[in-house]
C-alpha cells in the first residue's frame, strides 16, 4: 500500500454504481426474495401443512437455516472484536465486510426463525407472556442485543467515512446525500470525537464477545437442552462456536474476493489478506473437525441404544450422503486446499470459501432433523408420509429467498457506503510511512 | 385378607359417595323451588315408578322416577381456573399391558371426542420389543403427564402449564407454534396442527377450553390431556372406559385409588403387587402414567393385518 495519494484512496473506494453485472445480480437476488416472500404468504394462507414437516420431523430447513444465519454472523465479531483487541492490524480492510455480514445474517436469522412459527400472528405473546426459563427467550435477548451491538459497530468505524463521502457531493445522488448528512453530518473530524469513538467501539468490542458466545451458544442449547440422542451432549456450545466461526470466516473469503474482482480493489485486499485469511480458516475448520470428533466418536464407541440408530443413519443410513458430504466440504477439502501456499491465493481461496459455506448449510441440516427423525419411542401410529423429510418447493423457496435478502443486504450496503474503511486505510498508510521513515 | 376387606369396603365408600353426590347435585339444582312440589317449573305428574337413591344421612329413599331431573352440563370453568386445576387431587393412570392386545378402542374414543385431525393421535398403541429374545407386547401410550415436564420447562410464553392437580395442560389459543415442546419430550406424545384441523362450524366456533382441548386451532400444538372436563363431572377419561378390556386405570393418587370403571383398586398397592413402573425412568421426567409389566397376559401377542403396511420397526430403542 506505498506511495498511495489519499486523494487516490479516496477515488478507489468511495462506493461504485452498479455496472450492468451488478444490476443482473441485484435483479436475481430481488427474484429470489420475491418467490420466497410469494411462497411464504402462500404458507400462511395455508399453514405449516405446505411445509414437510410433520409431527416427527418437527423442525426442518427453516430452523437450520436460521442455525446457520446466527453461525456466519458471528464472524463479525471475531474479525471486528477478537482482532482488534489483539491489535492484529492486517485485518482493518475487512472488518466492515465482516460486520455487514453480522448484521444482515442475523436479521434474516430472526425473520427465518419467525416463518417457522405456527402462529406468526401471536408473536407478541413473548413479550405478554414471556418465561425466562425458556431457552427461546435467552435466544431472543441475546440475537437483539447482538444485532444492536453490530449496529453500533458497523455505524461508528463509519462516521469518519460519512465525513469523507459528505465531501464528495459530484459522487452521490441526491437521496444519498441526504442520508449521509442524517447519519453523520454532527461528525466534524475532532480529535475529542475520535477518542469519544475509540473508547465506544473498544467498549463494543469487549461487550460483543460474550454476547456473540452467547447467541450461538444459546442456540445450540435449543437442542442440547432436550433428551434427543444426538442433541444431548455438552459438548455443543463450542462445537457450535467453533463451527460459527469457521463458517463466517468462509464467508469473508467469498465476500472478500468479490469485493475485491468486482471493485478492482486489488491494492486494498491483497494477496497477503487471503494467505492470513486462509490460515484462519485453516485453524477454524482443525478446531471444528476437533469438535466434531469429539461429537461423534465418544457416543460412536459406546453406541447406547437410543444413539445407536441416530449414529447409523448418519455414518452408513439414510444421512449418510449428506453427512459426509457436509464433513468433506465443510472442513477436509477447504483444508486441503488452504493449508498450501498456493492454495492461499485469491481464487482457490474463494473455492475453498465457497465449499465451507455450502458444507456448513449442510451441516446445520444435519445438525437439526436426523435426531428428530430418530426418537426414543419408534414412529408409530401417523401417516406413512410422517416417516420421511424432504423440503417441499415451499420451504426452499423461502430458505433461497432469505439467503437472497442477505445477500441483497450486503450489496445494497456495499453501493451506498465504502466496503473497506477509507479513513482507517488512510490512517494506517500515513502510519506505515512514518515507520519507514 | 385383611386387605382385601379394605379395598370392598372402600368400593362401598366410595359408591356411597357417588351416590351421595348425586343427589347433593339434584338436591343443588332445587335451591329455590322445591322438584318434588309439583307447581314448581313444569307441570309433572307423577309416573308411579320409583328410584331409590341414597340420602346424604346413609338412608335409602324412594323418589318417583318423573321428579327426576337430568344434571344440565357444568359450565365450562374459566381458562384462569383450568389453569389451577382441582384442589387437592394429584391424578395418576395406570395402564396394565398385560391386558392390552391393541384394539385402540381407546385411540378412537379419544380421537372422537376431541376432534383430532384424521391420522393424528394422541394416544398410540405401540409394538414394544425390548430386545432380540424378549417377548412382543402392546404398549398403549398418553401424555406422561409429568411432574418434571421437559414440555413446560421450554415453552416461552406459559402456552403448555403444570396445574396442582399433576394435569399438564395446553392453552391453544396462547401458543405460538414453536414446537419446542415437541422436540423435548422424549415420549413423542405431542402432535401439531399443521393445517385447519377441519372441524364443524359448530366445534370451531366453540371458545377454546383448556380442560377439554377443544376446538383444535391451526399452527398450535395438541396432546393428551387426562380429560380433566370429564374428570370435573365425576366421570372416567375417554380411552378409560371406551376400552373393553380394562387396560387403563384412572384416579387420585391423595386418595390413593384407581380405577377403570368395573375394577378400583388401591393404587400403591397395585404398583406393589405388580411391579408397576414409569417409562424412562432415567430421564427424571416423573411420569404420572404407570405401567403394569405384561406378565399373565389375557391376550396372546398378534399384529393385525392393518399394521406392517404403512408402520415400519416394531423394535423399541428405550
Amino acid at each position: 500500500m506505498e506511495n498511495l495519494e489519499k486523494e487516490q484512496i479516496v477515488q478507489d473506494l468511495l462506493p461504485q454504481e452498479f455496472g450492468k453485472q451488478g444490476k443482473i445480480w441485484v435483479a436475481c437476488l430481488v427474484t429470489l426474495c420475491l418467490i420466497g416472500f410469494a411462497a411464504y404468504c402462500h404458507q400462511l394462507s395455508k399453514g405449516l401443512v405446505v411445509t414437510a414437516m410433520r409431527d416427527y420431523a418437527s423442525w426442518g430447513i427453516y430452523i437450520s437455516n436460521f442455525v446457520f444465519f446466527v453461525a456466519i454472523s458471528l464472524v463479525g465479531s471475531l474479525i471486528t472484536a477478537v482482532l482488534r483487541l489483539t491489535d492484529v492490524h492486517w485485518s482493518t480492510p475487512l472488518t466492515r465486510i465482516a460486520e455487514i455480514i453480522a448484521v444482515s445474517a442475523i436479521t434474516f436469522a430472526s425473520i427465518i426463525i419467525v416463518v417457522d412459527m405456527g402462529r406468526p400472528d401471536r408473536f407478541y405473546n413473548l413479550f405478554l407472556h414471556g418465561r425466562l426459563q425458556s431457552p427461546i427467550v435467552w435466544d431472543v435477548i441475546v440475537i437483539t442485543t447482538y444485532f444492536f451491538i453490530s449496529l453500533l459497530l458497523l455505524y461508528f468505524p463509519l462516521l469518519p467515512d460519512l465525513k469523507i463521502m459528505l465531501k464528495y457531493k459530484e459522487r452521490t445522488s441526491k437521496w444519498m446525500y441526504k442520508l449521509y448528512t442524517f447519519l453523520g453530518s454532527f461528525w466534524k473530524d475532532k480529535p475529542e470525537q475520535f477518542s469519544l469513538s475509540n473508547k465506544a467501539i473498544n467498549i463494543l468490542s469487549i461487550t460483543i464477545i460474550p454476547v456473540a458466545f452467547s447467541i450461538h451458544t444459546v442456540t445450540s442449547w435449543l437442542f442440547a437442552t432436550t433428551y434427543r440422542p444426538g442433541w444431548d451432549s455438552t459438548n455443543f456450545g463450542a462445537y457450535f462456536i467453533s463451527g460459527a466461526f469457521l463458517v463466517g470466516s468462509g464467508g469473508v473469503l467469498v465476500a472478500m474476493y468479490v469485493f475485491r474482482s468486482h471493485y478492482k480493489l486489488q491494492k486494498y485486499i491483497t494477496y497477503d489478506h487471503f494467505d492470513k485469511m486462509g490460515k484462519v480458516v485453516v485453524m477454524l475448520a482443525l478446531l471444528y473437525l476437533y469438535f466434531n470428533v469429539n461429537e461423534f466418536l465418544v457416543p460412536a464407541f459406546k453406541m447406547k441404544k437410543p444413539e445407536e440408530e441416530h449414529l447409523k443413519g448418519l455414518f452408513t443410513g439414510e444421512f449418510a450422503p449428506i453427512f459426509w458430504f457436509a464433513i468433506t466440504t465443510s472442513m477436509l477439502l477447504p483444508i486441503l486446499i488452504l493449508i498450501y501456499k498456493k492454495g492461499r491465493r485469491p481464487f482457490p481461496a474463494f473455492i475453498a470459501g465457497i465449499l465451507v459455506v455450502i458444507g456448513s448449510w449442510f451441516k446445520r441440516y444435519i445438525i437439526v432433523t436426523p435426531t428428530l427423525l430418530h426418537p426414543f419411542l419408534p414412529m408409530r401410529d401417523v401417516p406413512a408420509n410422517y416417516h420421511h423429510y424432504f423440503p417441499t418447493w415451499e420451504e426452499w423457496a423461502i430458505c433461497i429467498g432469505s439467503l437472497a435478502g442477505a445477500l441483497l443486504v450486503i450489496t445494497f450496503f456495499a453501493r451506498i457506503f465504502p466496503i473497506i474503511p477509507i479513513h482507517e486505510t488512510i490512517t494506517e498508510t500515513e502510519e506505515h510511512e512514518h515507520d519507514k521513515k | 385378607m385383611e386387605m382385601n376387606e379394605k379395598s370392598t369396603s372402600r368400593r362401598e365408600f366410595l359408591t356411597a359417595g357417588l351416590l351421595a353426590g348425586g343427589l347433593a347435585v339434584v338436591a343443588g339444582c332445587s335451591s329455590k323451588k322445591s322438584p318434588f312440589d309439583p307447581e314448581a317449573g313444569d307441570q309433572v305428574a307423577a309416573s308411579g315408578e320409583k328410584v331409590k337413591l341414597l340420602s346424604v344421612d346413609g338412608e335409602i329413599i324412594e323418589v318417583d322416577k318423573a321428579f327426576l331431573k337430568p344434571v344440565p352440563d357444568l359450565p365450562q370453568v374459566s381458562n384462569e381456573a383450568a389453569r389451577i386445576g382441582i384442589p387437592g387431587k394429584k391424578f395418576a393412570m395406570v395402564i396394565d399391558l398385560s391386558r392390552c392386545k391393541s384394539l385402540k378402542k381407546c385411540q378412537t374414543a379419544c380421537n372422537h371426542m376431541h376432534h383430532i385431525h384424521p391420522g393424528q393421535n394422541w394416544i398410540k398403541v405401540y409394538p414394544m420389543q425390548d430386545a432380540e429374545h424378549t417377548s412382543p407386547y402392546w404398549q398403549p401410550t398418553t401424555c406422561m403427564h409429568c411432574d418434571e415436564p421437559p414440555c413446560v420447562k421450554v415453552c416461552p410464553v406459559d402456552a403448555t402449564f403444570k396445574r396442582q392437580d399433576g394435569i399438564v395442560l395446553i392453552d391453544s389459543d396462547r401458543c405460538i407454534g414453536c414446537r419446542f415442546c415437541m422436540a423435548a419430550c422424549p415420549y413423542s406424545t405431542r402432535v401439531f396442527n399443521w393445517e385447519e384441523p377441519g372441524l364443524t362450524k359448530e366445534i370451531a366456533d366453540k371458545p377454546y377450553s383448556c380442560e377439554t382441548s377443544v376446538p383444535q386451532k391451526k399452527g398450535t400444538v395438541g396432546k393428551c390431556d387426562f380429560c380433566p372436563d370429564m374428570v370435573r363431572k365425576g366421570s372416567l377419561p375417554h380411552c378409560v372406559s371406551a376400552c373393553p378390556n380394562g387396560v387403563f386405570f384412572f384416579g387420585d393418587m391423595l386418595e390413593d385409588s384407581v380405577t377403570n370403571g368395573s375394577e378400583t383398586f388401591r393404587f400403591s398397592d397395585l404398583i406393589k403387587d405388580k411391579a408397576g413402573y414409569r417409562l424412562m425412568e432415567d430421564l427424571g421426567t416423573k411420569p404420572s402414567v404407570y405401567y403394569l409389566p405384561p406378565v399373565n397376559r389375557n391376550f396372546p401377542f398378534e399384529k393385525h393385518d392393518e399394521e406392517d403396511s404403512t408402520e415400519n420397526k416394531s423394535t423399541s430403542k428405550s
